[in-house]
């Protein structure tokens, strides 16, 4: 009996560095759409200027390092640090902070480590953690969501363009104006002066779940995050992980005493949750590696969100969480290193 | 209860002796090159530390205050802390010669981590009672432990990794300590009681 035989060309899947990358930005558009739509223009400038520092860094980094430069800016992975910053931050933000935040990130954390695939931090998170800290003022002017029909003031082009690149406002505006607290403030202010969630949960601006708008970027950001899993470009343990490690302790503390705790529906959807657990947490360089430690890693990063937006001062936790994870990973590879086959038990602190 | 919770939350990562207070920095750069090292380093630090805290209570209320000598607390502190560094030593010595290998040569090193003098002398400051200079002293030692063998795993790794040569080493060592306690200011806020 005869075979039929086939020869070359066989489609090969490509895996490189480049395509994966490259499809992670694909998968970022719905939600980069939702956010223009929500909160204007300004995040497109915040992305061209942090995608043109995080290029410049890189290829000086390369440059000083006499590596070559043209194979490693073309592997789109300091886009995606860019991308992921110009989500972190409010939409006016001035352009020095973008700056700083993209610079720290891509020559501090990521080339001084080595550069890709040594960094041991997320070096979107670093560089925001780094302006959250040193630019507190300018990363709170986070602007009221489109929302039709409440006190919103949208700013043209021009107007935000002038912002981002001189910090200063038009004339009939002001800071306090144009600055409206996130959900996220609300709720954490509101808890802490002893309001009740429900009481809350009927300002307009809290929408559904998690704030107006918010919860639309939320929903597109999962749109992406489902065809990266589909991809099999990210694995479900790191999302899955995160979002557990969030909703399971905001849903005990929920359902034990309704009145003092957020829905765990309202940390699902409102500032980066969604984003965090497809797009930040599941960095490949920084995460853990084995199956079991990504889990745990996810679930780490989840419940420290949780732990931070309820009982930290800050009101978003998503940057610092995942850094404090990234610290960990590690660590828990270390612990859940899968058994060699036919090797014994691994017990503590011999080897 | 829950105020010693509090005490362990606050000392563990809200107040981290080596990220947030920087103190004990020695040793947390020094004996954080290789992962079991760190380990044997927390359990021996985290010995000394409890211990430690408990004695120097002791002596500064039963002995510096009645006396009013407070203004000796410093070096009777330091006299404490050097003695119970040598009889963990010998005690461990003694007891366990597996548990002196694994130790020995870190034991004496505790001696000159400031942050166990740091927690005698915080204890005094903040007037806290018996228990709580315990739990303060525990926690304190808890969070040593937890970032030493974190940096350590982290430090391992970096060894693999492609650092120019500049920032090879200590360096890079610092960086990052650097950016680890960026990443505790998260914690800030929290464990208030």
């Amino acid at each position: 009996m005869e075979f039929e035989r086939r020869d070359a060309p066989f489609v090969t899947p490509s895996t490189d560095v480049a395509s994966i990358m490259r499809q992670v930005l694909y998968a970022l558009i719905p939600a980069a759409l939702a956010y223009v739509w929500y909160f204007g223009a300004g995040f497109i400038f915040n992305l061209l200027i942090a995608a043109l520092f995080c290029a410049a860094g890189e290829a000086a980094m390369l440059r000083l390092r006499g590596r070559p430069v043209e194979p490693v800016l073309g592997d789109f992975s300091a886009m995606v640090t860019a991308v992921l910053l110009a989500f972190a931050l409010p939409a006016l933000t001035p352009w020095w902070v973008t700056a700083t935040a993209a610079l720290f990130g891509i020559v501090v954390v990521k080339h001084l480590y080595g550069g890709l695939g040594y960094n041991l931090f997320n070096p979107a998170m670093a560089g925001y953690v780094v302006v959250l800290v040193a630019f507190p003022l300018d990363l709170n002017l986070w602007t009221a969501p489109r929302m039709g029909d409440l006190d919103y003031h949208y700013m043209t082009l021009f107007e935000t363009a002038r912002y981002t690149l001189t910090g200063t406002f038009p004339d009939y505006l002001t800071f306090d104006a144009i600055s409206r607290a996130t959900p996220l403030d609300v709720v954490k202010a509101g808890l802490n002066s002893m309001n009740t969630f429900e009481e809350m949960r009927s300002y307009p601006m809290m929408g559904d779940f998690g704030g107006r708008g918010w919860e639309w970027i939320g929903n597109f950001t999962a749109i992406g995050g489902a065809w990266l899993l589909l991809r099999n470009i990210i694995r479900w343990q790191i999302p899955f992980g995160v979002l557990a490690g969030l909703l399971i302790p905001a849903g005990i503390f929920y359902f034990a005493d309704p009145a003092v705790h957020a829905s765990p529906g309202f940390y699902l959807f409102s500032g980066g949750t969604i984003l965090c657990a497809f797009f930040i947490a599941t960095d490949p360089v920084t995460a853990a590696t084995s199956p079991r430690g990504r889990l745990v890693y996810g679930l780490g990063i989840g419940f420290l969100i949780y732990a931070i937006r309820r009982w930290g001062s800050y009101a978003d936790g998503v940057a610092f969480a995942v850094l404090l994870m990234n610290m960990a990973a590690p660590a828990i590879d270390y612990v859940t290193r899968p058994r060699i086959v036919g090797h014994a038990r691994r017990s503590w602190g011999r080897k | 209860m829950s105020e010693l919770i509090l005490i362990l939350v606050g000392t563990v990562l809200v107040n981290n002796f080596v990220l947030v207070r920087f103190l004990g920095l020695c040793p947390f750069m020094g004996v954080s090159r290789n992962l079991e090292a760190a380990f044997g380093m927390s359990l021996a630090t985290a010995f000394v530390l409890t211990l430690s805290s408990a004695v120097s209570y002791l002596l500064h209320e039963y002995l510096l205050v009645p006396l009013q000598l407070e203004y000796l607390k410093t070096i009777g502190f330091i006299l404490v802390i050097a003695a119970s560094v040598q009889f963990t030593e010998i005690m461990v010595r003694r007891l366990s010669p597996l548990l002196d290998q694994v130790l020995g040569i870190f034991i004496p090193l505790i001696a000159t981590n400031c942050a166990v003098l740091g927690v005698a002398l915080l204890n005094v400051q903040q007037s806290k009672g018996f228990i709580q200079s315990v739990f303060f002293g525990f926690g304190a030692s808890m969070g040593f432990a937890l970032v030493l063998v974190l940096f350590a795993a982290m430090r391992e790794r970096l060894d693999a990794a492609d650092v120019p040569l500049p920032f090879r080493g200590t360096a890079i060592a610092l960086m990052t300590a650097g950016i680890m306690s960026l990443a505790f200011m998260g914690f800030s806020g929290m464990a208030r009681p």
